[in-house]
């Protein structure tokens, strides 16, 4: 269990005040200039020795990202950091957390993440629903550049760096990098070709680089203490600390900061409590948030919770949402509602998604009542399949995944309906 | 130039090609409904799916995918026909089986790939989407339950045309392609969404439910519209045109049409003259063709005749009327009925010299007296290319409209031209391929010609594989008129001085009738128009799609044209009409048939007989350039309205009723 002095997040739970003063009393702020002297390059090796990987699901190693920004930005074209604070995916809420109760960090983050990327300015583009939390972040970035630590010869490092809030307006599809770039721009939000990768032409056409708030967040910390601090945790290729998110049926669902890797089994008896109704009742867990596959309780009791341990699965660490799903639960009516989810949110510009999410959950709906026909749980995967992969974003992806993981896992449950519901169908001549 | 694989076949490709031209340049199909040549890639419809590697182990869409050196394709194997007939099973889930009842039968990108790309049979068991009607104006009629969502309507308005009234709402399976607030697509070349669309959602309204595709006869020619010289296909069915649709031509329209071009054609059938009329006791009168030719003769002219050309003359026509009138005995003739009169000594220095092409590529442009977006839609796509693509800077003197694209107004008088503010000389003398573009609004005003050449030589607009003086027609007879001498020093006031006691009208509806009241007037035409009105006699004649002609475009591009349809009764194409009035006049025209008639004019005007650019050579007259202070006027008042057939036609009366007047045309209710 992750020791207390190890926490990067130290007032995750709010227990004292947002504010600057309070921040600066957890050690935020502190020296920032000094963390910046050290040099452009010498942070982003910092960062690429510390082996942080990207927070918002996908895991790409975050130094290695800031490395394509260009080293000598043109006047006309300056570089820009964008960070995603679009937290929409169902299961995942630790950056509302960070926003709620320890924004100065990622504004810290956003500072020098910026400086070592060479960034002109950092647009943090919350999800329009935290309506408190950005207020908190307005606020917090106003203390920010009244205390000096902004703007003009930022935290007196010699550096220009602004940082602007832009509130988003629900679109879960502009938390996707390039469709919250083209929202930012004040466009639809739909998500871009690439190539271009934002690194060469994003938000206005400028050299952008899109972080997710944990991973901006944790920078400030990872410089102060280390990157074999912070290297000591995790497995190799899986290191540092992290948020994870435990909803459903466990006894106390919470947002804690753990060791990357640790086994699921010790992260919900230390943190939660344990799963209602004991071990025995597990039925599945969605170990990273409702885009990835379930996984079935047998599989994921000991499995370590990192994005290589649950890839192993068949699944997915994502943004390390774990929801608990107990045997009181329907399961194929909560993959359902998350098909419907994906039906809701895509954005409706390449074909498979816009129709085949569509499809995908008009055939669960039917599989969930039984109205069906055994063919049809093939057809099913057969269009999962059809969608993944042929899209321009992962949203298709995303959508089809917990299907196949349902069909893979829970097949014989679907069956069992079907037949109950009236037997197999004749198939029609 | 990068070396690529494409199913086995090693072939170099150019620089910056994407995946998707690397396989049509080894000859491979690659289906496709969002990508399109002339518009932004969008990537949308994932039916260009091809196997790359190296890559990813998926598919990628090719239309978006730069080809790189070293690339192997696969446009074949098995994971690409899946992923093809995922695509097309997808886009056909909700897309109604209505093929019978659709107008784009027949020629339907979306029947034709699924029949070469698709499953054979759905597995979709639900119920499909439908969408609601939108409305788009008077040439773009919408089924949108038909739409694929390929955004092709989309980027064209915003591209092209410069309109931003098309756009998406709505998102995932419910969104939805609509315009502004539904109201009409303001745009003169909205048409051509109809084109891009590849699927029956968009079709058009004029054209509705008329024919099928395969019943039509299809006839090259050439839009008499305006002097663009758009390059058009003309479809008809026995002796009726149903529609005319635009052909690739990237040296003039690229391919694209205006409103116009498109959708005159119903006008070819109403208010035609089909047989010769004679004024008896000051009303018109139905006679034969011998009582008409008898009353030209009656008049008794003599050497007295003059002969003006109307803006839609081609010139064979001109030319057999020019025989007929120099074989009498006179030299009287002229193209410009509304009274220009600018010089015309050296042709160079009033054509489009830059070419409608290269005019995309100017840096600094100035635009005098014309309104580009009406006088030529195809030449104002450019020039918006060149401001949207390539940064160019566009100056304006004249009345201020909207052109699509960010112009500066100097203002509106015409003694600007000769003094420009500082900013727009500077800007023009900086420009490495500067273009002065003078209109026909412009050259109206006395001195304004000569101070336009004197403007190009001080900003080095003509230089060494550069031509930047241009002046733009918008009557697709000029330039062809002007080579064939239809011109007099002072314009249509010379002829009226000349007060020529027979005068031949040919097709020419804009002149002021009231000075030939002392005519006999003769009316070639094909309309009844206004000229038809003030005529002594009426002889019918074919329009332009009646006859086979040749044309020359503002640009000096020789065209020729084919005959699609016979003209309608007594009508008779106009060479022959001037052929037969010769006999009765008792002289002769040397020609006896078409053929001959066409070589007749190419032997006194040999450039006539060359497709192509004609080579003017840059030479510069003598003119006054000190223009008066005055408002440049405005040639155009009507878009939609310009000449006899657009007149007739009930969808250009619409569209300038809507579009231009504000007129509110309410849908029938569902």
């Amino acid at each position: 269990m992750l020791a207390d002095k190890d926490r990067i997040f130290t007032n995750l739970y709010g227990y004292q005040p947002w504010n600057l003063k309070s921040a600066q009393a957890r050690g935020d702020w502190d020296k920032t200039k000094d963390l910046m002297t050290r040099g452009q390059d010498a942070i982003i090796e910092e960062i690429k020795a510390s082996g942080l990987r990207g927070r918002g699901g996908a895991g790409f190693p975050t130094g290695l990202k800031w490395s394509f920004m260009p080293k000598e930005p043109r006047a006309d074209r300056p570089s820009f950091l964008v960070i995603n604070a679009d937290e929409s995916e169902p299961g995942s809420c630790k950056d509302r957390e960070i926003i709620r109760h320890d924004p100065h960090k990622l504004i810290e983050g956003a500072l020098i993440a910026g400086y070592a990327m060479r960034a002109r300015a950092a647009y943090i583009y919350i999800r329009g629903e935290f309506i408190r939390e950005a207020e908190t972040l307005f606020a917090a970035v106003q203390e920010a550049y009244d205390a000096g630590l902004l703007g003009k010869n930022a935290a007196k490092s010699g550096y220009d760096f602004d940082v602007f809030v832009h509130r988003g307006a629900g679109a879960y599809i502009c938390g996707e990098e390039t469709a919250m770039i083209e929202s930012l721009e004040g466009k639809k939000g739909q998500p871009r070709l690439k190539p271009p990768f934002p690194a060469g032409a994003g938000l206005y056409g400028c050299p952008t680089t899109v972080n997710n708030v944990e991973s901006i967040a944790v920078v400030p910390t990872i410089l102060r203490r280390g990157a074999a601090w912070f290297s000591s945790f995790g497995r190799e290729n899986n290191k540092g600390t992290k948020l994870f998110q435990i909803s459903g049926h466990v006894e106390r669902p919470c947002v804690v900061e753990e060791e990357m890797g640790i086994p699921f089994r010790d992260l919900i008896e230390k943190h939660c409590g344990g799963i209602r109704g004991g071990w025995d009742n597990l039925l599945a867990v969605i170990p990273g948030g409702s885009s990835v596959p379930l996984v079935p309780a047998a599989q994921i009791m000991d499995a370590p919770m990192d994005f290589d341990g649950l890839k192993e699965l068949g699944s997915g660490l994502g943004t390390a949402a774990a929801i608990v799903m107990d045997k009181s639960t329907d399961v194929v009516q909560a993959i359902s509602r998350i098909s419907y989810f994906y039906k809701h949110e895509s954005c409706g510009q390449c074909t498979p998604c816009r129709e085949g999410t569509g499809w995908m959950w008009r055939v669960m709906e039917r599989l969930r009542t039984g109205d069906a026909d055994i063919s049809e749980i093939d057809t099913l995967f057969d269009v999962t399949k059809q969608v993944e992969g042929h899209t321009i974003c992962a949203l298709g992806d995303a959508a089809a995944w917990p299907i196949q993981g349902l069909i893979r896992h829970f097949r014989p449950e679907l069956e069992r309906r079907i037949r109950e519901n009236g037997g197999v169908m004749e198939a029609a001549e | 130039m990068p070396k690529v694989t494409v199913d086995g076949v090693e072939i170099d490709v150019p620089q910056g090609a994407t995946v998707l031209q690397a396989c049509e340049m080894a000859g491979k199909e690659i289906p496709r409904f969002c990508y399109h040549e002339r518009l932004s890639i969008a990537g949308n419809c994932r039916m260009c799916l091809v196997e790359v590697a190296p890559g990813p182990p998926k598919p990628q869409a090719s239309c978006a995918l730069p080809a790189a050196e070293g690339q192997v394709i696969k446009t074949d194997s098995p994971m690409v026909k899946k992923a093809r007939e995922g695509v097309m099973e997808f886009l056909l889930i909700n897309h109604p089986l209505d093929c019978p009842i659709c107008d784009q039968g027949g020629e339907c990108d979306l029947q034709d790939q699924s029949v070469a790309y698709g499953r054979g049979a759905s597995r979709y068991d639900e119920n499909k989407r439908a969408v609601t009607e939108k409305y788009m104006g008077p040439i773009v009629k919408t089924v949108m339950t038909r739409c694929i969502q390929c955004t092709r309507c989309v980027r064209f308005a915003e591209e092209v045309a410069g309109v931003e009234d098309i756009g998406a709402i709505y998102r995932g399976e419910n969104m939805q392609i609509t315009s502004y607030l539904e109201r009409a697509v303001a745009s003169e070349l909205s048409g051509n969404v109809v084109d891009l669309c590849p699927v029956g959602a968009l079709t058009s309204k004029p054209y509705a439910f008329e024919a099928r595709p395969w019943e039509l006869t299809k006839t090259l020619g050439i839009d008499m519209m305006d002097a663009v010289g758009t390059n058009v296909r003309i479809d008809s069915r026995g002796r009726q045109v149903l529609r005319v649709l635009p052909r690739v031509n990237d040296d003039v329209n690229e391919e694209w049409a205006s409103d116009k071009t498109r959708h005159h054609v119903d006008g070819l059938m109403r208010r035609r003259l089909d047989r010769p009329y004679v004024r008896k006791d000051g009303r018109l009168v139905e006679a034969s063709w011998a009582e008409a030719f008898a009353a030209i003769k009656a008049a008794n002219a003599g050497k007295s005749v003059a002969a003006i050309a109307g803006d839609m003359a081609d010139c064979e026509t001109m030319f057999a009327a020019k025989a007929l009138v120099n074989a009498l005995g006179s030299d009287l003739l002229e193209g410009r009925q509304t009274g220009l009169a600018y010089d015309v000594t050296s042709l160079s220095a009033v054509n489009f010299n830059t070419t409608i092409a290269q005019a995309e590529n100017a840096d600094v442009i100035l635009l005098v007296g014309t309104n580009l977006r009406w006088e030529a839609p195809l030449i104002n796509t450019r020039v918006r290319k060149a401001v949207w693509k390539k940064g160019a800077k566009v100056f304006g003197i004249g009345p201020e409209v909207d052109l699509t694209y960010k112009t500066e107004w100097l203002g509106d008088d015409a003694s600007l031209v000769a003094k420009l503010p500082k900013a727009a000389m500077d800007a023009l003398k900086g420009a490495e391929r500067p273009m002065l573009i003078f209109g026909g609004g412009a050259l109206s005003v006395p001195g304004v010609h000569g101070a336009a050449l004197a403007l190009a030589k001080s900003v080095d607009a003509v230089k060494d594989g550069w031509n930047g003086f241009n002046v733009v027609h918008f009557s697709a007879a000029r330039m062809g008129a002007l080579m064939l001498g239809y011109a007099q020093p002072g314009g249509i006031k010379d002829i009226i001085a000349a007060k020529p006691k027979l005068t031949f009208f040919l097709g020419a509806d804009e002149v002021d009738f009231a000075a030939f009241d002392k005519s006999f007037k003769v009316y070639v035409g094909h309309h009844g128009d206004k000229g038809a009105h003030a005529a002594d006699v009426i002889l019918p004649a074919a329009a332009w799609t009646e006859k086979d002609f040749t044309t020359v475009n503002t640009e000096g591009r020789v065209q020729r044209s084919e005959k699609a349809v016979f003209a309608p009764g007594d009508a008779r194409e106009d060479w022959s009409i001037f052929r037969a009035l010769a006999d009765a006049l008792g002289v002769s025209v040397g020609f006896d048939s078409f053929d001959e008639c066409r070589a007749a004019m190419v032997a006194t005007v040999p450039a006539l007989g060359v497709e192509g650019l004609v080579d003017y050579g840059w030479s510069v007259p003598k003119l006054d350039a000190k223009p008066e202070a005055h408002a440049i006027p405005s040639p155009i008042k009507d878009f939609y309205l310009t000449n006899a057939i657009c007149r007739a036609s009930p969808t250009m009366e619409r569209c300038s009723a809507e579009l231009l007047h504000g007129a509110d045309y309410a849908e029938a209710a569902e």
